[in-house]
């Protein structure tokens, strides 16, 4: 009956997004309405294929041990995703230094190919990794399977298709032009039903655990879920012009709107940037280290003292703009007392590494996971620095925010990311060991190091504009155009792009090291014993 | 604007203190006696049931 | 002591950590977001301000789809050097019927709140069609495309009612007269220019891209370009004391 109510809502799903293809106002409507309808199509496919017959065996005893093959897909995904959003960003890097890069083409230009960039390493590379990592860790810590049994399926392969549909509509030009929030009305009901089923799966997880306490990555992993949830609905209201259009209006209008996409800009950065990577960190580091977390009760205070303060920080993005003083300076002093808390964590990460702290010698695993905390100790200290009034005055608007954004990014939730993976591929397809340690040494020096050149290239040409732009003359007239603050950036456009071509390599490292490990090259003894199928 | 003022004056008194004491709580009931084993076995969860979920 | 308890609780039951944790994060959101929309100097009338005419507002919609603010900001600080080089510190209700705002978080392209009536159309013309043809040192992108291709004023209509729906105040003649002063105002010779002023004071109506044959993506723009920051009379404005 069930499967019968399903098979039929996939085959009327499929109608209308033909009929959706067919009444498009715009090309990239259409061309997601096609996509929607082979994904439903497929989805029906698969649905009337896996009714029937082999039900009755199928139906009891295979839900056993961890759910694992979803967080396979998951790591394949990261990896994948992650070479995708590093080559958009390496490629955007080269057009700043040379802009006949863009082709003069829509497709290929600066503008269309940042929120590309963004995306993809934010919510396809991150995501996926938050996704794959919390399913793992959840199960490992509450003693048991992933509840809802083919939901996790759902989230993967709806996550996914989330992406392709965000990712084909910017390179078509279809945005509502808020940061890190682009996709449209559609794309964005969508990814509401994913997450809400990502939600549920968890709290599901977690009610029926067989241990007796929550452990605190779970709590991180929980409060980045059911922040987000609420973030992505509030700044996403909008009204479609029609149900046939990929064009949408914000509800909220100037400075309500600039508000409400700070909170959420910033807060994607607290929660979905920090404490779902905090939940890894407060698992893969002492799993690494293999030794217990350094202080259990710091974790605790940590957690409510973060989760209370990150909210409030959005207004620093709006310093010295329409926005009401006094709202500019909540959030610039929330700003600065998340100064304390950030750091209690990185203490907390950096000293599980107590009495083995040896293992860095050998262990490159550990040593990409250690320069991670590392990375998040100093963005979250520069961050809240910048988010003074006076600081902030010379650094936005420039490059040194960017520089800020990607020591984070590309330290912090790069690094633990890495380090997870590398975790990860031995233990979840039955390896004994990486296929090349010397090759993970490689990816981190060739990620240090490009990390290194943009950081400190963007500190660079974002303070030299800074005071640029505010130089005047003994008359009291400005001393530069503002072209002649876009030439002297030049060599620093070169210098990050370069970095960015490092830290890409090491990713196609690691995605070569990952696949070999995978399929089992360089096994001493024959492979491990297959995986009974689940 | 009457209320907007009002909510104002309480949120930057009572409501400050009324964070803070929950914060201090926090940070006390952490610190409770007794505590020290049961975040000793919490922080240790992460080494058990590697493999296989608990009963199965 | 059964506050202990309590709090062990919290510890063990999803569902409480879930809520409390939910609890948490939505108090800042709701102290910042909240009052914005009731107080004074956010939701002021200043003199000036009008809802975009139909050929602006495509030509935002464009502005919007090729990501004009991931590089131009439109929103100028209250410091010395901004007000030289740009002019005015922006004022709040200048963009409040921009949904979404447009104030951008990097300017690696000049701000654009004040760019109106800066340049000549024939400038943005070429600046468009190579940027590097005017400024040497620029690194933005070329937009060459846009001369080519004709706009259509088909969903016009749609898009101001639903800005309506919003709260922008477009009345029932203005959307009647839609594509009426679409056309007007990007191809005056052949349409109600005056009809079209009374609607939106201050519009400026003329071939914006110099070709008098089809109106394209790129009069748009401009037309959208041109009227940035000109609504409002500084000679005259008097700032709230409130701010």
């Amino acid at each position: 009956m069930l499967d019968g109510i399903k098979i039929a809502a996939l085959g009327v799903m499929t109608f209308l997004f033909a009929m959706a293809a067919n009444y498009g106002q715009e090309f990239v409507y259409q061309v997601h309405a096609v996509l929607l309808m082979l994904a439903s199509a497929a989805a029906f496919i698969w649905a009337v294929r896996s009714t029937g017959s082999p039900k009755v065996a199928a139906a009891a005893p295979v839900e056993k041990g961890y759910m694992d093959e979803v967080v396979r897909y998951g790591v394949i995904a990261t990896a994948f995703w992650g070479v995708v959003g590093f080559s958009a960003g390496t490629y955007i890097a080269w057009e700043l230094a040379f802009p006949h890069l863009n082709w003069d083409l829509p497709w290929t230009s600066f503008g269309r190919l940042r929120p590309l960039h963004t995306s993809a390493v934010i919510f396809a590379f991150g995501g996926n990794a938050l996704i794959a990592t919390s399913f793992y860790v959840v199960q490992r810590t509450c003693a048991t399977r992933l509840w809802g049994g083919n939901l996790a399926w759902f989230v993967f392969w709806g996550y996914n298709l989330f992406i392709v549909l965000a990712a084909t509509g910017y390179v078509l030009g279809s945005t509502q032009s808020k940061e890190y929030a682009e996709p449209e009305w559609y794309v964005d009901l969508w990814l509401t039903i994913v997450w809400v089923a990502y939600l549920a799966i968890y709290l599901g997880t977690l009610v029926k655990r067989k241990e007796p306490h929550i452990y605190v990555a779970n709590w991180f992993f929980l409060s980045f879920i059911v922040t987000v949830a609420m973030l992505h609905v509030v700044n996403n209201i909008a009204i479609p012009t029609s149900i046939w259009s990929s064009q949408s209006v914000i509800l909220f209008p100037g400075v309500q709107g600039a508000m409400v996409q700070w909170w959420y800009g910033h807060n994607a950065v607290g929660f979905f940037l920090t404490a779902g990577f905090l939940g890894m960190m407060y698992y893969f580091v002492p799993k690494q280290a293999e030794r217990p977390v350094y202080s259990y009760k710091l974790s605790i205070i940590h957690f409510w003292a973060l989760i209370f303060l990150y909210i409030w920080a959005g207004p620093h993005h709006l310093h010295y703009t329409a926005l009401p003083d006094w709202a500019q300076v909540l959030g610039m002093v929330f700003s600065v007392i998340l100064w304390m808390p950030s750091w209690g964590g990185m203490i907390n990460g950096l000293m599980t590494l107590q009495g083995a702290w040896d293992k860095l010698r050998t262990d490159p695993i550990l040593r990409m996971l250690v320069v991670s905390v590392g990375f998040y100790g100093m963005s979250t200290f520069e961050g809240p620095m910048m988010a003074v009034r006076a600081v902030n005055s010379l650094s936005h608007y420039t490059d040194w925010t960017i520089g800020h954004v990607h020591s984070g990014a590309l330290g912090w939730n790069g690094m633990i990311t890495f380090g997870a993976l590398y975790y990860l591929v031995p233990r979840l397809w039955h390896r004994e060991r990486l296929y090349s340690i010397t090759l993970v040494s490689w990816h981190f020096w060739l990620a240090t190091i490009g990390i290194v050149l943009y950081a400190s290239s963007m500190w660079v040409s974002g303070i030299m504009q800074g005071l640029m732009w505010r130089e005047v003359d003994a008359q009291g007239f400005l001393v530069n155009s503002f072209a002649d603050t876009v030439a002297a950036m030049h060599p620093m456009y070169v210098v990050r792009a370069t970095g960015g071509i490092l830290y890409l390599t090491g990713g196609i490292i690691m995605a070569y090291n990952l696949f070999k490990t995978a399929v089992g090259a360089g096994e001493s003894t024959a492979p491990a014993t297959t995986v009974a199928a689940e | 604007m009457d209320t907007y003022t009002a909510l104002r004056h309480f949120a930057d008194s009572w409501a400050v203190l009324g964070l803070l004491i929950f914060f201090g709580g926090v940070v006390l009931w952490v610190f409770r006696p007794g505590s020290r084993e049961i975040y000793k076995d919490s922080a240790n969860m992460i080494f058990r049931n590697e493999s296989k979920p608990k009963d199965d | 002591m059964s506050l202990l308890k309590k709090h062990a609780y919290i510890e063990r039951n999803a569902f409480l950590l879930l809520i409390l944790s939910f609890l948490v994060v939505t108090v800042g959101g709701i102290v910042q977001i909240v009052p914005l929309f009731y107080l004074d100097n956010v939701i002021e009338d200043v003199d000036g301000m009008r809802p975009y005419s139909p050929l602006e507002l495509a030509g935002r919609n464009i502005y919007v789809r090729e990501g004009c603010y991931v590089c131009h900001s439109q929103m100028i600080r209250p410091m010395r050097d901004e007000n030289e080089r740009y002019g005015h510190y922006s004022l709040a209700a200048e963009s409040k019927y921009d949904h979404p705002f447009q104030w951008g978080s990097k300017r690696t392209g000049p701000d654009l709140a004040r760019v109106g009536g800066r340049y000549s159309d024939a400038w943005h013309v070429a600046h468009m069609h190579n940027p590097r043809d005017v400024v040497p040192e620029s690194v933005m992108p070329g937009y060459p495309f846009l001369a080519e291709r004709p706009i259509s004023s088909t969903y016009i209509a749609q898009m101001m009612k639903t800005h309506r729906a919003a709260g922008v105040p477009y009345t029932d003649e203005m959307i009647e007269q839609a594509r009426a002063d679409f056309q007007a105002q990007a191809d005056p010779d052949n349409g109600d220019v005056d009809a079209l002023l009374a609607r939106y004071p201050k519009a400026q109506a003329r071939y914006f891209d110099g070709n008098t044959a089809q109106v394209t993506e790129l009069d748009a723009v401009i037309a959208y370009l041109q009227m940035l920051g000109t609504l409002v009379d500084f000679s005259t404005f008097e700032p709230e004391a409130s701010r």
